[in-house]
């Protein structure tokens, strides 16, 4: 066994915890199909899916079935690479983004020190996932479903990095588990950064296309806007590839802004993955929460908003947060 | 929101209003005209076709005008026998006007000989006369001169006949058997081809090429089988046209085929979330008819159970309407209130939305016992469930910022387009018939009439949160005041007539057995009777020629003008205003396409 030198077990153990990660987090994605069907059930006083298994949780298998043995068909008037590409993109880049977050102290994929921008880099290429599915599909509908989700992705896009330069600027580090770690030590940073947690959030909505940011998709005007053309598998890599987003996107504000895996005061550290479970749950829910409870703006409301309120507010947040950061460095420090 | 100053004035209903034909008279002189006798409640007046557009001006253009063209259709005369002192005709066109400043009508009927179907148009008046004009050709083969558009709306392009003349077949069987072959599957192809030039549309210019989006017939927000096509240029639609007739039934013809009787069921499914509302006109204009006057305890029953169907379609109306804009819970809620509704109304009608219920001269049967306790629970429940909806949804501000200003007309465009009901007094105008000319008893309750005054996709819609309430009120008035009596008018033509006399009394019991068999036969007359139905004015218009069936039946549902209106309104918004208008409207398409 002399090839099984310690660095082979380290890269073995470490294949293994991206595998790990990588399936909990397409079947938390599936799962989600499931969870928020109860949800919504649950607050629009009906029961959702009850009837496969217990508390109907088999239905996900039942739906995960059904999508694999449905027809992969193509329309004729598709490109057909670009849009068998789209899924796989929208699937993809958000699931790649995932292995920057710090799921404990021992466990993560990768630990980058340049994670944020390695997120902003996959969260700018999923679009291309909306606006290729919009392209080849030859649908009038998908096209101004396209049209919209690119016009919308790339403006929230541009507040959403200025959102996290806050924290970025407070930690003086782009490094998650740095991040993480400032925040155990100090306050968590959703007291200091609260204007950045809120146009965070609000980017993060918008960025995986959930309601009221889902204009793109938009079932009463566009009817399913850009993957009205897909079926089967393809299709169901869109709609995985949207709840993986509530995941990434939950994972990370409780990464960036509610101390990662410390419990509050942290209480319990050895319950450091429930924590983190836990508050992802908690923000995943506020998704769903979101969709159950308020109409959806208008297109041109949702651009004038990104721009003319959250852009705004973001760059002020962060000329004070730049402020406060100068005013308590030592003296000397800064050149 | 509930304040009654309006600009408009609405004096109380003068039936039968002779003004009108005074002014014509001294406008045209007595010979231009024909006077019928009719139980229309209005003056029916026939001119000659030369006169016609002069006299539709006058009317158009005198002080307190006729603003409103609220009908326009035709009638095959061939078939008919009683119709004595009127014109020779062998085709008739009425246009049936509606002055809201004198609340009274007048009709104009126009005779026309089987050689020569042609009239001149009245689109120059009424925008409205455009889609009804397409309609008598289809239907009838008359055509209009200088019509912008005389297609087929209601049958599709290939239709070969006209199918209200008397003369074409009315049931499937007098019909060769149907047989696709391919040539004809290939013209139906081609006819499906979507020509924008054909339908009315234009480019603006050889540089610009705009983009036409097809929106429907199948499209979640089209409410029913509803096509309508878009100009876009960007995302603000330029022009659209409304494609109707997915949902044709032919309810016109049926009743042709039906005795007086047995088309009431027909009638509840044409505003299908109307029930038994739908009923209340047809019956009332065949009392007129046969001259029954029903007890009071049956304008009570039938005032209650369609202010009930009034509060049901209310509620679905605001569901979808919040789901269109974008928000998908409270429409769950609304489906609860709505079956916690039929539940009362299943108790005492047996059925649930389409109960078919109001008979000619009564009801089918007495109030259960124990109905009290259901509408009173009913009654309690419903007004906290309303006040949930305007504080959760309503008063929204996304919600606000997605209807206020959105699909904005004011009193005059409504009353110029056929616009009735929510659609016209969220205009400021405060013209229900409940108030302005009252049946069935509605001028003994205590009500408000809602208003609103912008005239946008957000007013129509509190308009209808506050008709609900005021629906609620009257149900408990009727509750507190439920007449006693019979169910049923004592007269020879209540149908199905009582039953108790029939085993002791020869001539009841024949009486009974030919009402029940071939139906009863109305005297040879027109009827008329037009009610503050859910979703505007509907109204039947009967010819009898004093047989078992009816020669003619129109039926004027207001859903076919508030449809005719979208262009006009829409022109220059976005896609997504559309689809708050479209939600905000109100409609169904069982309502235009009958």
């Amino acid at each position: 066994m002399s090839w099984l030198t310690p660095v082979v077990v380290d890269v073995i153990i470490q294949v293994l915890k991206c595998i790990v990660v990588l399936l909990a987090v397409v079947v938390g994605g599936a799962l989600l199909s499931f969870i928020e069907r109860r949800l919504l059930g649950w607050w629009q006083d009906r029961y959702g899916p009850n009837r496969v298994g217990p508390f109907g949780m088999f239905q996900i298998a039942a739906d995960m079935l059904k999508m694999f043995f449905k027809e992969d068909w193509n329309p004729p008037f598709v490109d057909r690479v670009i849009f068998t590409l789209a899924p796989v993109v929208a699937m993809s880049a958000l699931l790649i983004a995932f292995s920057v977050i710090p799921i404990t102290a021992t466990w993560g994929v990768a630990d980058l020190n340049i994670g944020l921008l390695f997120f902003f880099a996959m969260a700018g290429l999923s679009v291309y996932a909306v606006l290729f599915a919009g392209w080849s599909s030859n649908n009038k509908y998908a096209l101004l479903g396209s049209l919209r989700a690119s016009a919308q992705t790339v403006s929230y896009e541009v507040f959403m990095g200025l959102a996290l330069m806050g924290v970025v600027v407070q930690v003086g580090s782009f490094n998650m588990r740095d991040i993480v770690e400032y925040q155990a030590q100090n306050l968590w940073l959703i007291i200091p950064q609260f204007f950045g947690f809120c146009t965070f959030f609000i980017a993060g909505v918008a960025v995986t296309h959930r309601h009221p940011f889902d204009q793109p998709e938009a079932e009463q005007e566009l009817a399913d806007g850009y993957h009205i053309e897909y079926a089967g598998m393809k299709w169901g890599m869109f709609f995985v590839g949207e709840y993986i987003g509530i995941i990434l996107v939950s994972a990370l504000l409780v990464t960036l802004f509610f101390g990662g895996w410390h419990g509050p005061f942290n209480l319990l550290p050895q319950l450091s993955f429930l924590w983190f479970a836990l508050k992802t749950s908690f923000f995943i829910m506020l998704f769903v929460l979101l969709r159950a409870s308020i109409p959806r703006p208008r297109y041109d409301q949702v651009m004038e908003f990104g721009w003319k309120f959250c852009l705004p507010l973001t760059l002020l947040n962060l000329l004070v947060t730049a402020a406060v950061v100068l005013l308590h460095a030592p003296a000397g420090a800064v050149q | 929101m509930t304040t009654a100053d309006t600009a408009l004035y609405i004096p109380p209903y003068k039936a039968d209003d002779q003004d009108v034909v005074v002014e014509l008279n001294n406008r045209f002189g007595p010979d231009a005209f024909t006077a019928q006798q009719t139980r229309t409640g209005m003056p029916v007046l026939w001119v000659a076709r030369q006169q016609l557009k002069d006299v539709l001006s006058f009317l158009r253009n005198l002080p307190k005008p006729y603003s409103m063209l609220y009908d326009l259709h035709g009638i095959d005369e061939r078939l008919r026998t009683q119709r004595r002192g009127l014109p020779n005709a062998d085709f008739t066109v009425f246009y049936h006007l509606l002055s809201v400043e004198r609340n009274s009508d007048v009709m104009i009927k126009v005779a026309l000989a089987e050689g020569d179907l042609n009239l001149p148009t009245a689109t120059s008046i009424w925008p409205n006369a455009n889609w009804y004009e397409r309609e008598v050709w289809d239907m009838l083969g008359i055509t209009f001169e200088g019509h912008p558009h005389l297609t087929r709306i209601l049958m599709p392009p290939t239709w070969q006949g006209h199918p209200m003349r008397k003369d074409y077949p009315a049931r499937a069987t007098e019909f060769d058997p149907y047989s696709l072959t391919l040539a004809k599957q290939e013209l139906e192809e081609e006819a499906a081809r979507f020509k924008p030039e054909a339908w009315g549309m234009k480019r603006s210019g050889a540089n610009e090429d705009y983009m036409f989006l097809n929106l429907g017939p199948n499209h979640p927000s089209a409410h029913g089988a509803f096509r309508i096509i878009l100009q876009l240029d960007g995302e603000e639609i330029v022009d659209c046209v409304p494609d109707i007739g997915y949902h044709h039934r032919g309810a016109e013809k049926m009743a042709e085929r039906q005795s007086w009787h047995s088309f009431i069921p027909y009638t509840d499914r044409i505003d299908y979330l109307g029930g038994v509302m739908n009923n209340l006109p047809y019956v009332l204009a065949v009392e007129k008819l046969a001259g029954i006057k029903v007890p009071q305890k049956v304008d009570t029953i039938r005032v209650m159970l369609a202010e009930f169907f009034r509060i049901t379609s209310h509620l679905l109306f605001l569901g979808t309407y919040i789901q269109d804009v974008g928000a998908m819970t409270p429409v769950f809620f609304t489906f609860t209130d709505r079956q916690r509704a039929y539940t009362v109304i299943e108790a005492i009608t047996g059925f649930r939305m389409h109960p078919a219920w109001y008979r000619i001269g009564g009801v089918a049967h007495d109030l259960p016992r124990g109905w009290d306790k259901l509408v009173k629970d009913f009654v309690e429940w419903l007004p906290k469930r309303l006040d949930e909806y305007v504080k959760a949804a309503l008063q929204n501000s996304i919600l606000r910022a997605r209807t206020v200003g959105v699909a904005q007309y004011n009193t005059a465009e409504a009353l110029s387009w056929g616009t009735t009901g929510a659609g016209l007094r969220c205009t400021g105008c405060d013209f229900d018939l409940r108030k302005a000319r009252p049946y069935s008893g509605y001028e003994n309750f205590d009500f408000e009439v809602p208003l609103a005054h912008n005239g946008d996709a957000y007013d129509r819609c509190i308009v209808r949160v506050e008709e609900m309430r005021q629906s609620i009120r009257i149900i408990d008035q009727c509750l507190r005041n439920m007449p006693e009596g019979p169910y049923k008018a004592d007269h020879p033509l209540t149908t199905p007539p009582p039953k108790e006399r029939t085993l002791q009394h020869i001539e009841t019991l024949i009486t009974h057995f030919l009402q029940v068999s071939w139906g009863p036969v109305m005297p040879a007359n027109e009827a008329f009777q037009m009610i503050e139905a859910t979703k505007g004015i509907n109204s039947y218009y009967l010819t009898s020629d004093g047989g078992t069936m009816s020669y003619r039946t129109r039926i004027r549902t207001p859903s076919y003008p508030h449809l005719q209106q979208i262009p006009s309104v829409i022109r220059g918004s976005m896609v997504a205003d559309l689809i708050a208008y479209l939600g905000s409207i109100d409609f169904v398409m069982a309502d235009v396409d009958r």
